[in-house]
């Protein structure tokens, strides 16, 4: 919602960078938007007894499980540590642990 | 020198919303509001205006369909009144926040229960904090007016905030005046084209209406403030211009006989020219009293009306809606204004005309008679009902 020549980030826009109506002009503003600091908890994946069935990447509501080497992993920067991954694993290969300071 | 035409006030308005060229009508009809839409709906079937005419299932609905219709960059026009405005309440924060530059009659009237659908400003108050400019007609020729100068100052540039005109329910809206209208050519050269500064187009995406989080939402509402509070300049400035025009130019404050006044009534709406008529009784008895009608509401004129109460003794606010459990909103909002002036005005806030309850010219003097008395026993608030049974 910045007004396009103001490269700021939110934290540091005064009421006078914002666009009228707070209207975003510019596409693809969310990727810079972590919302992963929400996250009270993580999901830790045991390889060992992951199966590779994808449960956890179709069941993620903010889409941020991909595969990397084979290995499946939740994108920090967004993931919300909602659980679900953990509670629709078939195998429990996902543990959610508690996000330390 | 134009004619006076004889004209029922609502149809009236909704004339002055064909001569705005309008491209969009979204709303719902309720009483005492119906007749202005319902007209606008006649004069798009009839190909007499060229505009999308939306029925909607609700005012919440209406109000939304204003929001996208806005948002694509049409001129927008609604009206509704009482129960119908309290329905679109939250999206009268968004068309705010937004910066669209919807106009909207609203046709005021009490709100329920119980039931009753006669003339009162429970409805506007509650829609006090919502972000609109609004300001109110005092009569027929005033409501008509008052439309295209709501669009001239809704789709400034500077300031882009919809825009409420108040009218009184059946005193004005049901009432048949005789008032000027004015030619396309007239509203034309007032009114351009509507140029958005941002809209929903294709080929230019923007988004509209993102969420704000806890760290950036203080700076929205701040720049919100100062929007509204700085559209007055604008809104003088369209006034002026319309008065250039047509001869009747409008402020935010009117004033009767308030020279050498040293009581004066303070009201909205159409009680103003009740309030007029005891003004001249009690003048020929040489009593010096004034009149003030105020016409903005939103953004309030603090400094307008500090200049105007300067050295007067007292002051009768009349309120049409109440606050239960504390005074009044007119009352508090013009006591809050003026109360770090040096030379004190004693305010003394009388309630009355909820839900229709005619006032006469009497009431107004024995108003004032009451002020007097509860002043000079030391009393300052707000006083009791006018005409309450008791």
């Amino acid at each position: 919602m910045a007004k396009e020549t103001k490269e700021k980030k939110q934290e540091e826009m005064t009421w006078r960078d914002l666009e009228v109506g707070c209207v975003v002009c510019k596409p693809g503003s969310a990727c810079s938007y972590r919302t992963g600091d929400w996250r009270s908890r993580r999901p830790i994946w045991d390889h060992e007894k992951c199966i590779k069935c994808g449960l956890c990447y179709l069941f993620c509501p903010d889409a941020c499980v991909s595969q990397k080497e084979g290995k499946f992993q939740a994108d920090l920067d967004y993931c919300k540590g909602c659980g679900i991954c953990a509670q629709e694993c078939p195998t429990s290969a996902i543990k959610m642990v508690e996000e330390e300071q | 020198m134009r004619k006076r035409v004889g004209m029922e006030v609502s149809l009236a308005c909704s004339e002055a919303a064909r001569l705005s060229r309008v491209d969009v009508v979204s709303a719902y009809p309720i009483t005492p509001q119906t007749h202005i839409v319902e007209r606008l709906a006649e004069m798009v079937a009839k190909g007499q205006l060229d505009a999308e005419f939306l029925c909607v299932e609700s005012e919440h609905s209406a109000m939304s369909a204003c929001l996208g219709s806005s948002a694509v960059g049409a001129r927008v026009f609604t009206a509704t009144a009482g129960q119908g405005l309290e329905l679109m309440h939250e999206v009268l924060y968004v068309a705010s926040a937004s910066r669209l530059p919807i106009v909207m009659i609203v046709a005021n009237r009490a709100l329920s229960a119980p039931l009753n659908v006669w003339g009162d400003h429970s409805d506007v108050m509650a829609v006090r904090d919502t972000g609109w400019i609004q300001y109110f007609a005092e009569n027929g020729q005033e409501a008509f007016d008052l439309v295209p100068c709501a669009f001239k100052i809704a789709e400034n540039r500077n300031v882009l905030l919809p825009v409420m005109v108040h009218m009184d329910g059946f005193h004005l809206t049901h009432v048949v005046e005789s008032l000027y209208l004015m030619s396309q050519e007239e509203v034309d050269s007032y009114l351009p084209p509507y140029e958005p500064l941002h809209s929903l187009n294709p080929d230019k995406p923007v988004t509209m209406g993102a969420f704000a989080a806890p760290f950036i939402y203080t700076e929205a509402k701040k720049a919100q403030q100062e929007a509204v509070r700085d559209s007055k300049q604008y809104i003088l400035q369209a006034w002026k211009e319309f008065g250039a025009l047509t001869g009747r130019e409008y402020t935010p404050l009117k004033s009767y006989m308030m020279d050498d006044a040293e009581e004066v009534f303070f009201v909205i709406g159409s009680f103003s020219e009740m309030a007029s008529v005891a003004v001249d009784k009690m003048r020929e008895r040489g009593e010096k009293v004034g009149l003030l009608s105020l016409k903005l509401w939103r953004p309030f004129p603090t400094e307008e009306l500090k200049e105007a109460l300067r050295g007067k003794q007292l002051v009768a606010v009349l309120d049409r809606s109440l606050s239960p459990g504390t005074e009044s909103p007119l009352f508090t909002e013009v006591r809050s204004s003026i109360y770090d002036m040096r030379e004190k005005t004693r305010v003394i806030g009388f309630i009355g005309g909820l839900g229709g309850r005619e006032l006469s010219p009497d009431d107004f003097e024995q108003m004032m008679e009451r002020a007097r008395t509860l002043s000079h026993n030391g009393f300052v608030g707000q006083a009791e009902m006018i005409g309450v049974r008791d």
